[in-house]
């Protein structure tokens, strides 16, 4: 099979294997920006397997694949709920994987993805499995800090929803590959589960925000999300002391960048789009060159 | 004979001594002993042992359980000795030993994992020793099992 086989967990990948998907996918940004026309996956299909819905990872992977050259086809979440009725998982994967070159998936249960590849012929790629993984996010998280900022030395702070959000999961795991100084700024309800930190030995410490804002150099937002509270007051409460608008931004690194998975409700004040730190949209766009260097090396 | 024996020897077969006192109905289990098995099978809960205080027992008649299978029980009876009897005596007595990885007798507490759907799966979990207690890791979600005997199929 191809150089790196299913893509399920970024634990997959070695620290090389990451630096070598990041320096690829460099060479890609002229094609996912549409300045210049690849055929290198000319005649090549992938499937869009989402039993769950999102628009920005599905949409993106049709880009990167599209933009090669190649094909995508999609069953989207509507179909993906009424075969689930019927079919097992593991049938659909036999089938598809007989008339495509590569599968995406995105699934609500924790391990789809390593049992899809077990029944696939071609290589998939796991694009979220429940509160799993969903390591083409993390390597394009990676990318926009080697991009936008600095892997090496970098001191980070992850903000938000520390305990679900599989986002930043992945990321610190990723991250301790480079020796960075991580902070966790978080509600205590929702700080990082002590798993997490299990067999990792970084320099991670809890922090608040205004502690290390002039020191941090990426500055990583995810969202906290209603459901997570008992009720509308409490959310309010606690949520409302982890947005950030372009006043907890006076004392930040001129060369501070902020970073998002997107999409965002309101943690991040519209007024922070137009500073400089803002790259969450640009995060956002890179997610095409590294899937496409991704599918380049996955697919035949 | 170092003890007396509580239940009569038995020609051929395969004693199970050593086991947790509380365990043995669960070691039937694991090794995939029930009603529609056809040995003979006896077991003794709660016999007095210098080792152990209390232990439970399980023998087998007319069957030799694989190394493999007998393996599967130190998950839950750490310290069980296996005893492989012929002619009334033990030909061969060995310590179970933890696998690396075990397939099929423990379900994942994760209700959000794959293993519980209704997909044609096998259910996998890394086996590990933390601090002395017996961890399992699901090999799909990734979560880990401490309370071991609670999720034995
Ligand atoms: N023929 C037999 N039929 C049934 N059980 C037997 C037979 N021979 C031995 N056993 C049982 O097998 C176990 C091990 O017997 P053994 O004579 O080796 O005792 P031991 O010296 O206490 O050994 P250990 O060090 O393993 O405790 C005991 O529980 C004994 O009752
Ligand atoms: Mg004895
Ligand atoms: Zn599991």
């Amino acid at each position: 099979m191809s150089r790196f086989g299913h893509l399920i967990s970024i634990d997959d990948l070695s620290k090389d294997e990451i630096l070598y998907i990041l320096k690829k996918a460099e060479s890609f940004e002229p094609f996912a920006k549409g300045m210049d026309k690849s055929r290198i996956l000319e005649n090549r299909l992938l499937a869009n397997l989402f039993f769950e819905p999102s628009t920005r990872t599905r949409m993106s992977f049709e880009a990167a694949m599209k933009g090669l050259g190649g094909d995508v086809i999609n069953m989207t979440a509507q179909e993906a709920s009424s075969v689930a009725k019927g079919e097992t998982l593991a049938d659909t994967v036999r089938v598809v994987s007989r008339y495509v070159n590569a599968i995406v998936i995105r699934h609500p249960l924790e391990g789809t993805a390593r049992f899809a590849a077990e029944n696939s012929d071609v290589p998939v790629i796991n694009a979220g499995d429940g509160a799993g993984q969903h390591p083409t996010q993390t390597l394009l998280d990676l990318y926009t800090i080697n991009k936008e900022s600095s892997l090496k030395n970098i001191k980070i702070a992850l903000m938000g929803d520390l305990k679900y959000s599989r986002t930043v999961h992945s990321l610190i795991k990723a991250l301790t590959l480079f020796n960075p100084r991580i902070y966790l700024v978080s509600p205590d309800s929702l700080r990082l589960p002590e798993e997490f930190l299990e067999g990792i030995d970084g320099d991670i410490s809890f922090a608040s925000l205004g502690e290390i804002i002039d020191e941090i150099n990426v500055l990583y937002m995810t969202r906290i999300q209603k459901e997570r509270f008992p009720d509308e007051e409490e959310y309010r409460r606690v949520a409302g002391s982890y947005k950030i608008d372009v006043n907890s931004l006076k004392n930040a690194r001129e060369d501070l960048i902020i970073m998002h998975p997107l999409p965002r409700v309101d943690e991040i004040h519209h007024s922070v789009d137009g500073t400089p730190h803002a790259k969450y949209f640009q995060q956002a766009f890179y997610g095409v060159p590294v899937r496409m260097a991704i599918l380049s090396e996955m697919i035949e | 004979m170092g003890e007396q024996l509580t239940i009569t020897k038995i020609k051929e077969g395969t004693v199970i001594d050593h086991i947790d006192s509380g365990k043995a109905v669960l070691v039937l289990r694991i090794i995939g002993i029930d009603h529609q098995s056809t040995e003979p099978v006896s077991m003794a809960m709660n016999v007095p042992s210098k080792k152990m205080g209390k232990k439970d027992i399980v023998k087998v008649e007319g069957k030799f359980i694989s190394a493999e299978e007998l393996n599967k029980i130190s998950l839950i009876a750490p310290k069980a000795t296996i005893n492989l009897i012929k002619d009334f005596e033990i030909q061969k007595k060995f310590r179970v030993n933890l696998p690396e990885v075990i397939e099929g007798i423990l379900t994942c507490p994760n209700r959000n994992c794959i293993t519980n759907s209704r997909e044609p799966i096998t259910r996998r979990f890394y086996i590990t020793l933390e601090e002395n207690q017996v961890v399992a890791k699901c090999y799909y979600c990734n979560r880990k099992i401490v309370d071991i005997d609670r999720y034995v199929i």
